[in-house]
């Protein structure tokens, strides 16, 4: 005796937020029902172990027909298969699209290639996120890139509204796909104690400040190439007059005076006052060297471990709190507005800005 | 040319990838009306084409729009190659036939192919324009408006019921056709698809007709059924009650409708003619009956005559419909002192009727026959008053063989068929009408015995296994009353008495419409517990849904009874006698199943009680579903009693004891659980009970041929007779075990199967429609009965608790209207369907709707009204500790079987004239002026719920209401129901039948995840075509949703299986009531919030 075919169809779609989830997470059916036992709706409902993997096999069929749909929600919403109320339909493609910090913190500035989706069982290994759910997350990334590429606009505009996230998620990819689209290198030992939300954040500064679209918003609207990627890709004019910041570092009288002047502002604030000076100049020279560099695709690559490597590990290995840091920075960067000599007042604030910014997020165990 | 239908393709979308190398499609449509074929341009490389074609105008005779659906093809266009077709799209034209129901159809459908599913939408505007006067056509119907519907529809009237019609049609199935093995397996299933949607039409139409010339205008509790007979050709046949309907808001009806204050009140013994000139006017033949020549009658027993060729029914005439004068041939009826005045009808009439029943019935009145044979009504629901007493379920079966009957010349060569079919098969639709006829025959003697001059809930299904066919029609007897009916109808004299004392309206209709010393079978009678003037029975099976107004005590539960029976395997005539040999043994265990579970539960009525007996190749499963209640009326049911076969033996009797505690502790328990606390009575008070002419018991165990020896076992104790259960044997044992394990459902849930649930009020608007197929393969080959049945029971206890584990989050909530329909599709598999649909109510039962809410609400809108005055058991509560009153076995129903057949020689014929056609009137001319003005409210109302839930066809009122609709979601949702109403809601309008059958194939099984992912996706794919079709007809919901089939075959090492599902229901446009609670709480409070709106 053996059930051939169970099947249970709702008018209504009947899916359990608990079930999804477990399929989404990569979860056998077998593994599924074992984890529902112990979450214990038998006990809260009086139910036999079959009528358990019964549903959970429902629903999994379910999932499975639903995921097509959801693989282009706006399809979900007009399509006639399935009849789900409109929250509901948000609460399925929100979850669909949610992904594991771990996992996409594996992948992060990875290309979105055949080549990478081979390392997955590796790095399901080696973040317990399963490789099913694995693949599911990496897929997602990749439709993303792939229809945000071809498209003109505001990066996290448009994977809203064609994918139909939330403003959290939607800018959450928008940080994957910016920081996949320039390679950012993440996977650096130096750089294992960031998280994904750091990265978001500051990918959210770069896209905000650096781009041509951050760019179009406020000062180039007239300018007639509304390019492609304005999001995606980093503002080329302003990563060639970054140059022009070399000043500050080349012109000793300059440097000079700009130590004098934060060192000023400084003393009696911080107990790491005396590092600060001591390392001025290291540090300047750091910063200062990575916005002149920029142009170079292989530095903007290395942007985030040549900030931990001038800046942060220094401050670091000194000891400086977070709100030494900030401070320090503060000053560093409002400083070089007194200079007399420094012309570059504009591109410096952009530049600096975005730095601070993601310095800050950055300092931290 | 009286019609023109037009059709315009605007667009498509999501539609599948049919270029591989360029990853679109360059789809065109062809739309196809008949003959006529148009196509639109090819869009090319576009999966959402924009056609915007030229408006298609297809000129044809209504009788084909009737017929025939409106056929869209999406084709993929190819230069080099034939064009690859990607589905279709099958569209009913038949509600824009009717001036009431929609105007347009437009919208979204879902692109539909056999092999592949659904394949991206298409949108479709779809108009037909009349030409001449609808009532004036003859060949076709249009206008007659179908209803699913088993109760009068909201917003109708009736103003006249004028009783069954039928029809059937039979064809060749393209599936069994030579050609078959040529054409591909898509061509195959949309031959098939394409003919049952032409036969449907065709059906409707006939009886659509029938319906005009018994000068109604509607059907109501239409229902349709499939046959696939596989190489014998496929049949489809339907019944439905014929109604003169009337939309509230018309005022021209008051006219032709007498109000009842002012109607002659019932005149006994017109003269039939006048009768029938009052109903139809001049123009309606006599002869307006089914064509359906009367040939034979089945033995009383319904372990029928199987068959065979030399019995009586091979010697009809194969004459016309209105050869009805031959005389029958099978003894039993003696027509000639009956037929004095009535001609070949009356005798007709009488010759199924025992003979003693025919002195009394022609000594009580001259016999009124109206065109309509049988006095049968599909309906299950009634307007308050129409019911006035029930008997009992009347049932009937029969065993027939199929080919052998209709086409003996084809013999083995039946594959290779290149016959002309119609040649051979001329006269089948007549062979079928005559089986049905002979059932019919049957059902209608049996509610004779019951003292019942008419049938109500009545329904007909079948089960077929290759060549056998099982017929079943079954019902409830029932005497109507006759102030609802046409005078002169109804034979008054011989139940004046009831009439001439009304009966509290509550408790009428459990009183017994037989007379109590010629009673049709052992039964207790006792005094109404609630009037205390008229007889009622201990128990009362039923098929219809709880009258609004009957006094319920606590509340009601499903209950079912389920059992196997193996067979051996044979062939032809020899496995039809093996079946009809079992069937009543099968009949006869299931009502036994059913009574033990009534009394376990304290329960002592059944409604909605469905039995279906489906037929395997080497077993017959049995199924009976119905609701049990505790009738305020009827006698508190006495308990269970164990007793021993052999006392003496101690161990044995501790055996019993113990038994005999777990099943008072379980009905204790379950009194609890349902909230049975009857008012005791003392016997003073009650009267008495009546005495009893035979005191005994029956009893009721497995083995039927042991139980005359117990019979006369005196098994009373004291005055409380107990039901008795012998253990003599494992077999019973496993029956009283199989008696404990139906867990109750669990807190929370209610279930049942009629309509609503007795007892439970306050229903919320949330609402889950639901189906559900499980199929077992019995692996173990040397399965036992008991085994069998302890599986099946199994089978169905799982499939509930799964339904009451999926359903969990919407608790407290009931599932209504379960429907469980089994089949053994092949050697070892099992197949339960269940469709159902979960309502959640209010936790606070309290606040009881107010009594006078069902009056107020007119005839047509009871049933969901549940307003059990429960004060008044109360009133009659003396608080006596007195034991529970005398109960025994009380046999309401008839199942002809052998086992339980009575003798029915003397029993007077108190109803020897059927009532064909029932006035049904409303009730005060106030109410109706209120209903006209809240009619006028509720479409004001309409407009503005239009707009949120946006029923409104997408096609091109989509920019004005989808942006704000659903907000993400542009498709309007659709409720589906199985039920003849939303709670929650007012339905304003019924657009049309949904009647819709589907095939659905693959070759891929194992990539369409198996049976189970085939049979879901097509499930689902079902309920979006329906659902995209209200939608495009204007509506939003769906009621009296069914699913008549779900034919699953399946072939796992092939890779392939085949499914056929068909499904029906009325579409609907319903609003919210919540802001027209207080109009429909009270007539006194509807004029002024109409005003005040």
């Amino acid at each position: 005796m053996a059930v051939e075919l169970d099947v249970f169809v709702g008018n209504t779609t009947i899916m359990d937020e608990e079930v999804y989830q477990l399929w989404l997470d990569g979860y056998t059916v077998n593994d599924a029902v074992r984890a529902r036992m112990e979450g214990g709706v038998l006990d809260e409902f009086d139910a036999t172990a079959d009528v358990l993997l019964s549903d959970t096999m429902d629903q999994y069929r379910t999932f499975q027909m639903c995921e097509r749909l959801l693989h282009s929600p706006a399809k979900l919403a007009n399509q006639l298969l399935f009849q789900i109320p409109p929250h509901r339909q948000t609460m399925l493609i929100e979850r669909y699209y949610a992904f594991d910090d771990v996992f996409v913190r594996e992948v992060l500035g990875k290309k979105l290639s055949k080549g990478t989706k081979k390392d997955l069982d590796d790095i399901s290994a080696k973040t317990g996120v399963t490789l099913k759910s694995c693949r599911r997350q990496f897929d997602n990334f990749k439709r993303i890139f792939k229809v945000v590429e071809e498209l003109k606009g505001p990066l996290v505009e448009n994977i809203r509204q064609h994918f139909l996230l939330s403003d959290k998620l939607a800018r959450d990819y928008a940080a994957i796909v910016f920081f996949a689209n320039n390679r950012f290198e993440t996977g650096k030992k130096k750089l294992q104690y960031i998280t994904f939300q750091d990265f978001a954040f500051c990918a959210g500064q770069l896209i905000n400040n650096w781009t041509v679209g951050a760019v179009g918003e406020g000062l180039c609207k007239t300018k007639n190439n509304m390019v492609e990627d304005m999001d995606v890709d980093l503002d080329k004019e302003f990563l060639q007059e970054l140059k022009e910041l070399k000043v500050l570092i080349t012109d000793k009288d300059l440097l000079d005076q700009h130590k004098s002047l934060v060192c000023t502002a400084l003393r009696g604030k911080t107990k790491a006052f005396n590092e600060m000076e001591a390392n001025f100049k290291n540090l300047s020279r750091g910063l200062v060297n990575i916005a002149t560099k920029l142009t170079n695709t292989k530095d903007v690559r290395d942007f985030f471990i040549d900030l931990v490597e001038k800046f942060i590990e220094p401050c670091r290995s000194d000891r400086w709190t977070a709100a030494d840091v900030k401070l320090y920075l503060t000053h560093y960067t409002n400083s070089a507005h007194i200079l007399d000599t420094f012309k570059h007042q504009v591109v410096w604030d952009r530049y600096m800005g975005v730095i601070k910014s993601c310095i800050f997020k950055m300092y931290h165990d | 040319m009286p019609g023109k239908l037009k059709a315009k393709i605007v667009a498509g979308r999501h539609l599948p990838v049919m270029d591989r190398a360029s990853d679109l499609t360059d789809a065109f449509v062809e739309v196809k009306f008949g003959n006529t074929t148009f196509k639109t341009d090819v869009c090319p490389k576009s999966l959402n084409p924009q056609w915007n074609s030229e408006w298609f105008k297809f000129e044809v005779d209504d009788e084909d729009l009737q017929d025939e659906p409106l056929q869209i093809t999406v084709l993929d266009h190819d230069t080099y190659s034939a064009n690859d077709a990607i589905g279709k799209v099958y569209i009913d034209i038949d509600p824009l036939l009717c001036t009431e129901a929609a105007s347009i159809i437009s919208g979204w459908f879902p692109i539909y192919d056999t092999i592949h599913g659904i394949r991206g939408e298409i949108n479709v505007l779809v108009k037909v324009e009349l030409f001449n006067d609808l009532n004036r056509f003859r060949q076709s119907s249009c206008g007659v408006k179908f209803f699913c519907t088993t109760s009068i529809p909201y917003s109708y009237r009736a103003v006249m019921v004028h009783g069954f019609v039928e029809e059937l049609v039979v064809n060749e199935d393209p599936e069994y056709q030579w050609i078959d093995r040529i054409r591909t397996p898509r061509a195959s299933n949309e031959a098939r698809q394409r003919l049952i949607s032409l036969m449907s039409g065709e059906l409707q139409r006939k009886i659509g007709l029938k319906v005009l010339e018994m000068g109604g205008n509607a059907v109501v509790g239409y229902l349709q059924c499939f046959d696939l007979e596989g190489e014998s050709g496929l049949v489809v046949r339907a019944i439905g009650t014929a109604c003169t309907l009337e939309k509230f808001s018309s005022g021209s009806a008051s006219i032709t409708c007498p109000h009842p204050s002012t109607a002659p009140p019932s005149n006994a013994c017109n003269s039939p003619k006048d009768g029938k000139e009052l109903v139809f006017g001049e123009e309606l033949p006599l002869s307006s009956g089914p064509p359906t020549p009367f040939r034979a009658l089945p033995s009383s027993s319904s372990s029928p005559p199987p068959f065979s060729p030399s019995k009586p029914c091979s010697r009809q005439s194969s004459s016309s419909d209105t050869d009805l004068s031959l005389t029958p041939k099978t003894g039993m009826g003696s027509g000639g002192s009956a037929g004095k005045e009535a001609g070949p009808l009356k005798t007709l009439l009488r010759q199924q009727t025992q003979t003693t029943l025919e002195q009394r019935g022609a000594s009580s009145s001259g016999l009124l026959l109206n065109a309509r044979e049988f006095p049968f009504f599909t309906l299950t629901s009634f307007p308050p008053g129409f019911l006035v007493h029930v008997g009992g379920v009347v049932s009937a079966r029969s065993v027939k063989l199929l080919d052998r009957i209709h086409n003996p010349a084809l013999g083995n060569a039946r594959s290779y068929k290149l016959l002309d079919w119609n040649s051979v098969t001329a006269d089948e639709p007549e062979t079928r009408d005559a089986w049905w006829e002979e059932i019919r025959q049957e059902i209608k003697s049996h509610a004779k015995a019951l003292g019942c001059h008419a049938v109500v809930g009545y329904s007909e299904n079948t089960s077929i296994c290759e060549e056998v066919c099982i017929l079943s029609a079954s019902g409830t007897a029932a005497i109507l009353n006759p102030r609802y009916m046409r005078e002169g109808c109804l034979d008054v004299g011989s139940i004046d008495h009831r009439f001439d004392d009304p009966s509290p309206p509550n408790c009428g209709f459990c009183h017994i419409p037989y007379d109590e010393l010629n009673m049709p079978f052992p039964a207790q009678l006792a005094y109404c517990y609630q009037c205390r003037r008229q007889k009622v029975p201990d128990v009362l099976f039923t098929t219809i849904d709880l009258p609004a107004e009957a006094a319920v005590t606590g509340k009601g539960c499903l209950i079912q009874a389920r059992l196997c029976r193996l067979k051996k395997k044979a062939q032809g005539e020899v496995n039809a006698t093996a079946i009809s040999n079992l069937l009543p043994f099968m009949e006869y265990e299931l009502h036994t199943q059913l009574m033990n579970k009534l009394k376990l539960r304290s329960m002592n009525a059944l409604f909605g009680l469905h039995i279906q007996i489906s037929v395997g190749e080497n077993m017959l499963l049995g199924l009976a579903s119905a609701t049990g209640v505790y009738l305020t009326a009827l006698p508190a049911p006495g308990g269970i009693q164990i007793a021993g076969k052999t006392p003496g033996d101690l161990n044995n009797e501790q055996h019993v004891a113990a038994i005999q505690k777990r099943i008072n502790d379980a009905i204790a328990k379950n009194k609890e659980l349902y909230q049975i606390n009857p008012p005791e009575l003392t016997d003073e008070g009650v009267g008495s009970p009546i005495p009893e002419p035979r005191q005994r018991s029956r009893i009721f165990r497995s083995h039927s041929e042991s139980s005359d020896e117990l019979s006369e076992l005196d098994l009373s104790h004291g005055k409380k007779d107990a039901f008795v259960l012998e253990i003599d044997d494992t077999d019973a044992v496993e029956d009283i075990h199989s008696l404990l394990t139906d867990a109750p459902p669990p807190a929370g849930f209610h279930s049942c199967s009629t309509e609503t649930m007795p007892g439970i009020y306050n229903w919320t608007s949330g609402i889950q429609m639901f189906t559900s197929v499980r199929v077992l393969r019995l692996n173990n080959t040397n399965l036992t009965n008991q085994g069998l049945n302890k599986i099946f029971t199994d089978l169905c206890e799982n499939l509930l608790k799964s339904f009451y584990f999926k359903l969990r989050s919407t608790v407290p909530c009931c599932l209504c209207h379960l429907n469980f329909t089994v089949a053994v599709p092949e050697e070892e598999l099992v197949q339960v369907s269940v469709t159902a649909v979960a309502m959640t109510f209010d936790k606070d039962q309290n606040q009881e709707k107010p009594p006078e809410k069902a009056t107020t609400k007119g005839g047509s809108e009871t049933e969901d009204q549940l307003q059990f005055p429960l004060e008044l058991s109360a009133d009659s509560s003396s608080t006596s500790p007195q034991p529970s009153k005398i109960s025994g076995v009380a046999e309401n129903t008839i199942v002809s079987t052998r086992a339980v057949s009575v003798d029915y020689g003397s029993f007077a014929d108190r109803c020897s004239t059927w009532l064909e056609l029932l006035r049904l009137k409303a009730h005060t001319i106030r109410r109706g002026s209120v209903k006209t003005s809240r009619r006028t409210q509720s479409l004001a109302h309409s407009v503005s719920s239009l707009e949120h839930c946006s029923p409104l066809p997408e096609g091109r009122s989509r920019s004005l209401c989808s942006s704000r609709s659903f907000g993400v979601g542009s498709v309007t949702m659709v409720k589906m129901t199985p039920l003849s109403f939303l709670p929650g809601t007012r339905i304003i309008k019924y657009l049309g039948i949904i009647n819709m059958f589907f095939i659905r194939e693959t070759t891929s099984l194992r990539e369409e995840g198996g049976v189970s992912g085939f049979l879901h996706s097509f499930i689902a794919e079902v309920f979006a075509m329906v659902r995209a079709h209200v939608a495009a007809l204007g509506g939003n919901a769906v009621v009296s949703y069914s699913m008549k089939d779900c034919v699953l075959m399946e072939n796992p090492n092939k890779n392939q299986a085949q499914c056929l599902i068909n499904v029906s229901g009325d579409a609907v446009i319903c609003v919210r009531e919540t802001d027209q609670e207080q109009t429909t709480n009270t007539g006194q409070t509807c004029g002024t919030i109409d005003g005040a709106t």
